[in-house]
């Protein structure tokens, strides 16, 4: 058996098991503790302080957060060497909110995101060759060069983007949800935004419209506690996301503890699919870098506080002390699995760099998918006029 | 239906006076040297009616704290406290319906949008709350307010943040809508925006923030405004003329440069106002040249070279010796991929093709 199938097979075991059969646990599990506790609205009872796992997932989720660590510490650099153009948001530090949803969801379940996608889009199964692609802008990326890397999909994982304007994944999220209960289909959505988007009165609407729905929907608030520039004291009356509203359910985890994460992603699934409706997950949670890479960061935060963070609260070292404290894997082998993983990324960097540029006739494809006998022109509408496939 | 429509060259046309002295103007300051940035244009343009007049107040996202998210409003919530420089939530659709409520009071608010993309948020309120309110109001209630940002494309930021809006709230009566170029239209425009009681869309290019331009110490005046609604000739010609706006103004006088190395003489126009479209400038040089390219970035279709072509061919039809050329954004989506992106943007070379077409030197 693979290790994949050995992963997958642990997650469909445990993501499926009601927090009651903790106890039936195979030989190998390790039992996580979840030191900070829940904090609930509308709910009688949350998600469980304790995660039972195995060394396949730790191992798994250790590989897959340091992947998305060196990806974005990756790309950093090459936006600094100008093979990346336009916006760069980058996701480091926030790691354990993607993985430890993914521990808990599969790929038939739906997942939406704003522009911080690049780790979401791991998490989703997508490659970092193809992610690095498509923030250079090659035909070999995850939308062939032409969404750049606020705009990365894999509908065929249930991913569906990668969206620039903020407060939009709240109402298409809320569409997507829609669309699984049309179909029957015994599937969450996820809906993630950012504590600046949790002011969007279009977040307002798709609750109230989830709610009166009943819509198999997780509303994801990824609360990194500064929207752009702004702290959410600054534009938030009232700065908790998770109980906004007083008819739709909330959760507020530990976003750095991917273990917590899961668990409450966990009981945000069965709480949706058991009818209940939809449901809020406040994962707080931090970036490293600024907003994106023409935002140092540094001018409405203190170097104090981000370095407070790192040495406190990283997800990566959290998940590595737990570790070394269960035996799982031993420092000699961090180094080697570090050691691999970077190169992989860099590789991944490497491959795409030589990747080719998407060709001229990509110009004018995928204007619509029934596009045949439409006019369209280029800029020269004398030179360039186009009858579409 | 211009007053007259003669064929005699020898009669006046209003305009050329006033051309002649913007000329002078502008040589003196080059000689002098004094040059200003379009963002140092703007910067000043709103602090100086801030300190004239204490109705005046600026609200959007990051305009305060962060100094302004591409620096326009630096120093500004230093100078003017947070009463009058309010960072807002990223809520669009909810701080330019607060802004267009303080406006029927009285109040000038200047709108901030981080683009004009995130604008469209706000639509509702700049279209049905803004734009028809006097008219709806029988002339009661006015609306002194300005919606200004970057617009149009900038380098490589994709599909949802290039658009140019131009066209679309250039074609709504109640509002006026103005696209600097230098920092003399900058500085001019947005004083006069300022200061108009009618709602502006005033449509910057985050391209252009950092470029220096030659200002006069007219121009450096705290009370110099340009008016609303007027184009500017940025270079005389006599065998084709080039209407162009914002960013494309450049690429026009670069296109002209080259024009010039194979004899063809372009007049270049500086539209400066989309709304309204000063048709009396375009139709007068065009009776000058006969030969017409209409310039912009945003989308062809029903785009503001469609009502140029319109407004020429109905008042200039028979002074016309070729077809009206149009140069606008592909018809596409913005594509990412920076060869993509290229094609997908006019460039110098498309405005110099498309002059000598009309001009009958190519095919």
């Amino acid at each position: 058996m693979t290790r994949s199938t050995v992963g997958s097979l642990a997650r469909r075991l445990f993501a499926s098991q009601p927090r009651q059969a903790a106890a039936a646990q195979a030989p190998d599990a390790i039992n996580v503790e979840i030191p900070v506790p829940f904090q609930l609205h509308l709910l009688q009872e949350g998600p469980a302080r304790e995660s039972v796992t195995s060394r396949e997932e730790l191992v798994k989720m250790y590989r897959d957060m340091f992947r998305i660590r060196r990806m974005e510490i990756t790309a950093d650099k090459l936006f600094k060497s100008q093979l990346v153009r336009g916006f760069c948001h980058l996701y480091d530090g926030q790691e354990a909110v993607t993985i430890g949803m993914e521990a808990a969801l599969t790929y038939e379940d739906t997942v939406i995101t704003a522009y911080r996608d690049h780790a979401t889009f791991l998490g989703r199964g997508g490659t970092v060759h193809e992610c690095f692609a498509e923030l250079m802008g090659r035909s070999t990326g995850c939308a062939r060069g032409k969404g750049g890397s606020m705009h990365l999909y894999k509908p065929s994982n249930n991913f569906y983007g990668g969206w620039g304007i903020v407060g939009t994944t709240g109402p298409l999220g809320a569409g997507l949800a829609f669309a699984n209960k049309y179909e029957k289909k015994n599937n969450v959505a996820m809906a993630i935004y950012g504590d600046g988007a949790g002011n969007q009165g279009q977040l307002f609407e798709a609750k109230n419209m989830a709610g009166l729905w009943d819509l198999p929907l997780i509303f994801l608030v990824e609360n990194n506690h500064y929207g752009m520039g702004t702290a959410e004291w600054r534009a938030s009356k009232k700065t908790t996301f998770y109980d906004r509203v007083s008819y739709i359910p909330g959760i507020k985890v530990d976003g750095m503890d991917a273990f917590a994460v899961k668990e409450a992603t966990r009981f945000a699934k069965e709480h949706c699919l058991s009818g209940k409706g939809p449901i809020v997950l406040e994962a707080d949670t931090y970036r490293y870098h600024g907003h994106s890479m023409s935002d140092p960061g540094s001018t409405y935060r203190t170097r104090n506080e981000i370095q407070g963070v790192r040495q406190e609260r990283d997800p990566i070292e959290r998940i590595k002390k737990l570790m070394i404290k269960e035996n799982v894997m031993r420092e000699e082998e961090f180094k080697a699995v570090d050691k691999e993983i970077k190169q992989e990324v860099d590789d991944a960097a490497a491959k795409a760099k030589d990747d080719p540029n998407p060709g001229e006739e990509e110009l004018f494809m995928n204007i619509y998918k029934n596009d045949s006998g439409l006019k369209t022109y280029g800029c020269d509408r004398n030179m360039v006029r186009v009858q579409l496939p | 239906m211009l007053p007259g429509i003669v064929r005699s060259s020898s009669r006046h046309l209003p305009c050329r006076r006033s051309l002649t002295k913007w000329m002078s103007v502008r040589n003196l300051a080059a000689a002098s040297g004094d040059q200003m940035t379009v963002r140092d244009a703007l910067n000043s343009a709103i602090d100086e009616e801030m300190a004239a007049d204490p109705k005046v107040f600026v609200m959007g996202e990051e305009v305060g704290e962060y100094q302004g998210a591409y620096k326009v409003t630096k120093g500004l919530l230093q100078k003017y406290g947070p009463d009058r420089v309010l960072d807002t939530p990223i809520t669009e659709a909810g701080f330019t319906g607060i802004g267009v409520g303080a406006a029927f009071q009285g109040l000038k608010p200047i709108v901030e949008f981080m683009t004009f993309n995130f604008a469209m948020q706000a639509i509702d309120h700049i279209i049905n709350s803004a734009a028809k309110t006097y008219y709806m109001s029988g002339g009661q209630i006015s609306v002194p307010i300005v919606f200004r940002g970057p617009n149009g494309a900038a380098a490589g930021v994709g599909a949802q943040h290039s658009q140019c809006f131009a066209a679309w709230y250039g074609s709504c009566p109640g509002l006026k809508v103005v696209t600097p170029y230098s920092a003399e239209d900058a500085r001019g425009l947005l004083k006069a925006a300022i200061r108009d009681p009618d709602p502006v869309v005033f449509l910057e290019n985050e391209l252009l923030y950092g470029e220096n331009f030659p200002v006069s110490s007219q121009v450096r005046d705290p009370n110099f405004t340009l008016p609303i609604g007027k184009a500017k000739v940025e270079r005389e010609g006599t065998d084709v003329t080039i209407t162009a706006f914002s960013k494309m103004v450049g690429f026009a006088l670069k296109a002209a440069d080259e024009l010039a190395k194979d004899g063809i003489k372009a007049e270049v126009i500086n539209l400066r106002s989309i709304r309204p479209l000063d048709r009396e400038t375009i139709n007068a040089s065009v009776r000058k040249t006969y030969r017409l390219v209409a310039v912009e970035e945003g989308w062809p279709q029903h785009g503001v070279c469609a009502e140029v072509c319109a407004s020429v061919q109905e008042e200039s039809f028979d002074y016309l010796d070729a077809p009206i050329e149009r140069i606008s954004g592909a018809d596409i989506p913005m594509p990412y991929a920076a060869n993509l992106e290229r094609l997908a943007l006019p460039q110098i070379e498309d405005i110099v093709r498309a002059a000598k077409r009309a001009c009958y030197r190519s095919k």
